[in-house]
């Protein structure tokens, strides 16, 4: 248990705020050297604790942004193929055996390490972010399910690569897609769920030292209550935090201080022109009546 | 947490009792549907190993984060987890109650300060527990599930439960028809003429590829569902299909009609059930009198026709073919629907019944212009589907 809140503290230290459940599972992920499935809304903070985990174990943070139609030479490596054609040419009036030639055009020099492969070819293990898994195609999932197993890259010009050191893997995901159960085996596993009160504030005035005690709590208050009503996109952890720190901007002390600049300011924290519609005034002043 | 060393002393001995528990607590996921094998298992002793047998709090974490693959479960695995420990709690306490009943006392203490401790640091769900939801059946229940006739889906629960399940249904479709049209590509293709052309700039060196683009194969669908009152038993087990199917075709299109044709893909869209709900009562509210099915793929083929139909699409129609209009206009636009597309799936709840005859008349018109005819009264018949929306 002391173990974990010092994990916890370490988290804080590194500008992230986990509440302990969370610190348990990150420190599990470091000792058994297994990848992390964060699944959740979108906006909970889930790239956030890649790059906070990063920053507790002083190692760099490598990323893989995934999209449909991602393949391995994007993602994997690539042979840089005009520098080894200009090469070949360069060398066509030098004497040597053709075999030295390919051997030397097929060498460390004329490869592009994409995100995976310098993940596994660190001297200290990195932290390789693979940010919204569910995007790619199964194919792309199944060749990283293999990776993740034997943490090995297999280059035929050039041979297997083995990893110097086994990076710490946190996927994440908020549900586009259906993972496959293998994956979803391979990893531990993490729901984030949207913060609470307490912890919303505390990320408020981590990031934003600046603002009142009161303003704080109100704007924390405000947002959380936004996120029970029924809205396409509710707001995430960095809306608030946009949404505040324009508050900030705007001199603006209370929530129900002036409430024309308040509903402007809204923009920070509704993103679809159909939220905006859907929020009327009067809900509100119902929100900032009952925050203030 | 406190007094470590007697701790340790009393646990050498039933530390195999203490890997038993846990097996069992893993045994008892299993059962519960969790996906947890022998691997899972030998993890799951690691990991308590690990933990102070009196942390249970850290056992229940890093419990939770190993054995949990999805959402739907790790929502369900506090309340498991505490029933099946807080049964071995109170079994040590009796046990140990006459050795050192005290410390036991203040061990437990002591664990209730450490739970509020957490409670005050907030964390995701330990105290909020499990809304509602009791523990679900396993694989048998699952099975029979599938096969039972949606019309005898007694009370809410189940029908809730149904339309969840074909929902799910519909989004698993997408992947598996993904795989499958995928099989026959390998890697990326260079275009030779494209390449020679791009070459000339550099005296005939290919220095600048050029590749095809990945087609991508996936089927658009076009689903029409009949929303009147004889198949009212299975609207909204077919709404819910077409919302899974909505969401994860990029292509695909939902009406809805019985007098009226209305698109409801948006609606569909919506992210919340219950608004989803409201919306389409409010779609179907003032329509009476009949089913025209006819007239309304007549509405379909004026206004979408152009733009949804062609040689990737596949339309399924959802009907008991009891139509108030003319056979023959519903025979006319059902041909010309299927002459611009690749199939035409006609899916009958009825035809699941016994001695079901397709004798209607509209049924009687439709069945020469339909490829596929189906019955689709259940989970298992929604599954049999797949392999007609696949393209080719």
């Amino acid at each position: 248990m002391r173990d974990i809140a010092d994990f916890q503290w370490r988290l804080d230290e590194a500008g992230y705020v986990a509440e302990r459940s969370l610190a348990a599972t990150l420190m599990l992920v470091a000792r058994m050297q297994r990848p992390l499935l964060l699944e959740g809304e979108a906006g909970v903070g889930k790239t956030e604790i890649a790059k906070a985990l990063a920053r507790v174990f002083d190692s760099p943070l490598i990323r893989l942004q995934c999209y449909e139609g991602l393949d391995v030479s994007s993602a994997v490596y690539e042979w840089n193929y005009q520098h080894q054609l200009l090469t070949i040419r360069l060398q066509e009036s030098e004497p040597g055996p053709a075999q030295e030639k390919e051997k030397h055009i097929f060498s460390e020099a004329f490869l592009l390490k994409r995100p995976l492969l310098q993940a596994i070819t660190q001297p200290e293990s990195p932290v390789l972010l693979v940010d919204e898994i569910d995007r790619t195609d199964e194919e792309f999932e199944a060749y990283l399910l293999e990776l993740l197993s034997d943490y090995q890259i297999s280059i035929p010009e050039l041979g297997t690569v083995q990893a110097t050191s086994i990076p710490y893997v946190v996927l994440t995901s908020n549900g586009t897609r259906e993972l496959s159960d293998a994956l979803r085996r391979r990893c531990l596993y993490h729901y984030v769920d949207y913060p609470t009160f307490d912890k919303e504030l505390r990320i408020v005035h981590k990031h934003l030292p600046a603002i009142g005690e009161q303003l704080g709590a109100q704007v924390v208050a405000f947002v959380q209550g936004l996120r029970e009503l029924e809205l396409r996109k509710r707001p995430g952890i960095a809306e608030t935090l946009d949404w505040a720190a324009a508050l900030l901007h705007l001199d603006i002390e209370s929530l129900d201080q002036d409430p024309a600049r308040l509903a402007d300011s809204l923009t920070c924290l509704l993103k679809t022109k159909e939220d905006r519609d859907a929020l009327s005034a009067g809900q509100v002043d119902g929100l900032v009546a009952k925050t203030t | 947490m406190s007094g470590g060393a007697e701790n340790h002393s009393r646990t050498a001995g039933p530390g195999e009792a203490f890997s038993a528990r846990v097996i069992g607590f893993t045994r008892m996921l299993r059962d519960q549907g969790f996906p947890v094998g022998v691997q899972e298992g030998l993890d799951a002793l690691r990991v308590a190993r690990r933990c102070d047998i009196t942390d249970r709090q850290g056992l229940h974490w890093g419990l939770r984060a190993l054995l949990c693959t999805c959402v739907d479960e790790w929502q369900r695995f506090d309340e498991l987890f505490d029933i099946y420990w807080r049964l071995a709690g109170r079994r040590t306490r009796t046990r140990t109650a006459g050795a050192g009943g005290g410390r036991e006392a203040a061990r437990e203490a002591s664990g209730a300060q450490g739970v509020a401790r957490d409670i005050d640091q907030p964390g995701v769900g330990e105290a909020q527990g499990i809304e509602g939801e009791g523990p679900k059946g396993g694989a048998s229940a699952a099975e029979a599930r599938a096969r039972t006739d949606f019309q005898r889906l007694a009370d809410q629960g189940q029908l809730r439960e149904m339309e969840h399940l074909v929902e799910r249904l519909a989004r698993r479709m997408r992947r598996r028809i993904v795989r499958r049209a995928r099989i026959v590509r390998a890697g990326r293709q260079v275009h030779m003429g494209r390449t020679v052309r791009n070459s000339l700039r550099y005296g005939g060196l290919p220095l600048d590829l050029a590749f095809r683009k990945r087609r991508r194969e996936l089927p658009r669908l076009v689903l029409l569902l009949d929303v009147s009152r004889s198949m009212s038993l299975y609207s909204y087990l077919f709404l819910r299909f077409a919302r899974g199917i909505v969401s994860v075709f990029r292509d695909a299109d939902a009406f809805v009609y019985h007098t009226r044709l209305v698109r409801v893909t948006e609606a569909l869209r919506e992210p919340n059930i219950e608004r989803v709900r409201e919306k389409l009562a409010v779609l179907s509210l003032g329509w009476s009198g009949g089913t025209r099915i006819g007239a309304c793929l007549e509405r379909f083929n004026h206004d979408y026709g152009r733009r949804l139909l062609n040689r990737r699409t596949i339309v399924v129609m959802v009907s008991d073919g009891l139509d108030t209009g003319p056979p023959a206009l519903l025979a006319e636009h059902l041909q010309r629907i299927r002459r611009r597309v690749r199939r035409v799936v006609w899916l009958n709840p009825l035809l699941g019944r016994a001695g079901y005859q397709p004798l209607a008349g509209g049924m009687q018109a439709a069945l020469g212009a339909v490829d596929v005819f189906a019955p689709a009264h259940s989970l298992d018949s929604l599954r049999a589907l797949e392999p007609y929306l696949v393209n080719g």
